[in-house]
């Protein structure tokens, strides 16, 4: 029976977003409200419930280790946005986070975005893959290379990244428009198999 | 006023009922086009089947929402089936709080299916906070970072985690994600722990992560419902599976669509080019 009502409502809701096709009107207005309260409430919930309980409630009121009222103290700083007077507080917190993550990341991602990328620019054998993928490279670095004005060898080069920047936002624009009739094709599996049972 | 100009000021809830058109009419008179195998997908699917039954565990990140459900759904349950079919002890968990029911649904799903026992052939430990903490976390110790699995049990209590300390006890992460979670196991767990990885991500995202194949950061990977069709055949074709193809059923609408984007795009340009060269004459 759950089940059932859960069906009903999943569907007459996605027929609301889709009533937005024909024209803005408040039923679309209501189930994007919706969406977003629902979101927003799980969230609040799921992180109170998964974060400072067990990571911060716990530890501290049973556990005793009161070093953690130090983190505690530093979280509680961004509510200091809240008064104008104080609100220079919550900069501690955000420093903290930004200086961590950026110890934290900065030698991660430089292996493995950079170091790693370039590697991989560095071909053992010639194939028409590795000579194509190397001309590409290095001709859309140069259509980024704006130190010199584009003529010349420099101008055909980064004419030929044009081309290669063109290629990529063609293949992006594909995925997304199969991306995008992907869901639809969901949803439209979803309305004429659990909603109206129509197709196997 | 001429078919030319009638073409370019067409009302677009013709073009959204056409494609409607276009996605239902196949489910009812399926076409049955083809498939073919990638070779992104088949060294994820090659790479599983490589892994000795009861031998190092997959290790399953379901980092995505329910909208994206329709395309990365069904790479969950092809690849599940695919593990607890060979017998390879799977451990599931999500870095997206909206994936845990998604999550939940899929190991359960899958498990029943092969007749798995939760806690011995395989785990679900749900979601902690702290995308970076968490995985580099399970490189030092997955038990300190979640302590116990979705449901509250102590993971000691689990013989599946009996000898699972640790990225050494994984054989392959599969991150499919909605977002750019990909990138961050590739950062953490790949750079740093050496941690073998493949993904399953949305189509948008797939072109974004071609350089990554290209180094071999990722095993493989698998891009939207095609990636999920192949996944799908490639289960099937080897006995594994005789389930409902939901993607490939849905690959019918989406190739059928396509064609009628391509025909919009050349109609709208047609129109286009025309449209401006009758008003260059009437100048």
């Amino acid at each position: 029976m759950s089940e059932t009502v859960g069906i009903w409502i999943a569907a007459l809701l996605t027929l609301g977003i889709f009533s937005f096709l024909y024209k803005d009107n408040p039923l679309y207005k209501f189930c994007e409200h919706l969406f977003v309260g629902i979101s927003l409430g799980y969230y609040i919930a799921y992180y109170y419930h998964n974060g400072v309980i067990p990571k911060l409630y716990f530890p501290l009121v049973r556990q005793h280790n009161y070093f953690y009222i130090i983190p505690a103290f530093l979280g509680f700083l961004y509510f200091s946005r809240f008064v104008r007077k104080y609100a220079y507080l919550s900069r501690w917190p955000m420093a903290f986070v930004l200086g961590a993550g950026s110890g934290l990341s900065v030698p991660a991602i430089i292996q493995a975005r950079i170091i790693r990328q370039m590697q991989g620019t560095m071909i053992d054998t010639i194939t028409f893959s590795s000579i194509v993928m190397v001309v590409g490279v290095l001709a859309t670095l140069s259509y980024f290379f704006f130190s010199r004005e584009h003529k010349g060898f420099l101008k055909i080069a980064s004419g030929m990244g044009i081309v290669y920047i063109m290629v990529g936002f063609g293949a992006t624009f594909g995925y997304t428009v199969m991306a995008r009739v992907s869901l639809l094709i969901g949803r439209a599996q979803f309305l004429l198999k659990d909603w109206l049972g129509i197709i196997d | 006023m001429n078919w030319l100009a009638r073409l370019s000021n067409i009302d677009r809830r013709m073009i959204f009922v056409l494609i409607g058109a276009a996605v239902i009419i196949p489910f009812f008179r399926p076409l049955w086009l083809p498939v073919h195998v990638t070779e992104h997908v088949k060294n994820v699917f090659d790479f599983i089947e490589s892994i000795p039954p009861d031998g190092q565990a997959v290790l399953v990140s379901m980092d995505y929402s329910p909208e994206t459900l329709p395309e990365l759904y069904p790479m969950n349950l092809a690849i599940l089936r695919h593990c607890f079919a060979r017998d390879v002890r799977v451990v599931g968990m999500t870095l997206d709080p909206r994936g845990i029911g998604i999550g939940e649904m899929a190991i359960k799903t899958s498990a029943d299916e092969y007749g798995k026992q939760y806690g011995e052939d395989y785990v679900y430990l749900g979601f902690r906070p702290g995308i970076v903490a968490v995985i580099l976390g399970i490189g030092e110790d997955i038990k300190r970072v979640f302590g116990t699995d979705n449901y509250g049990a102590d993971l000691d209590s689990l013989p599946v985690m009996a000898h699972l300390t640790n990225y050494d006890d994984i054989s392959l992460v599969v991150t499919l994600a909605s977002s750019t979670y990909p990138e961050s196991w590739i950062s953490y767990a790949n750079s740093r722990y050496h941690q073998l990885i493949a993904c399953g991500v949305t189509a948008v995202m797939a072109a974004d992560f071609y350089p990554w194949l290209q180094t071999g950061q990722f095993i493989g990977m698998l891009g939207g419902l095609k990636g999920a069709s192949e996944y799908e055949l490639l289960v099937e074709n080897a006995g594994y599976s005789r389930e409902r193809k939901t993607a490939t059923i849905g690959m019918d609408a989406q190739s059928v669509v396509h064609v009628l984007i391509v025909l919009f795009i050349v109609l709208g340009n047609i129109a286009y080019f025309a449209s401006r060269r009758s008003a260059g004459g009437d100048a």
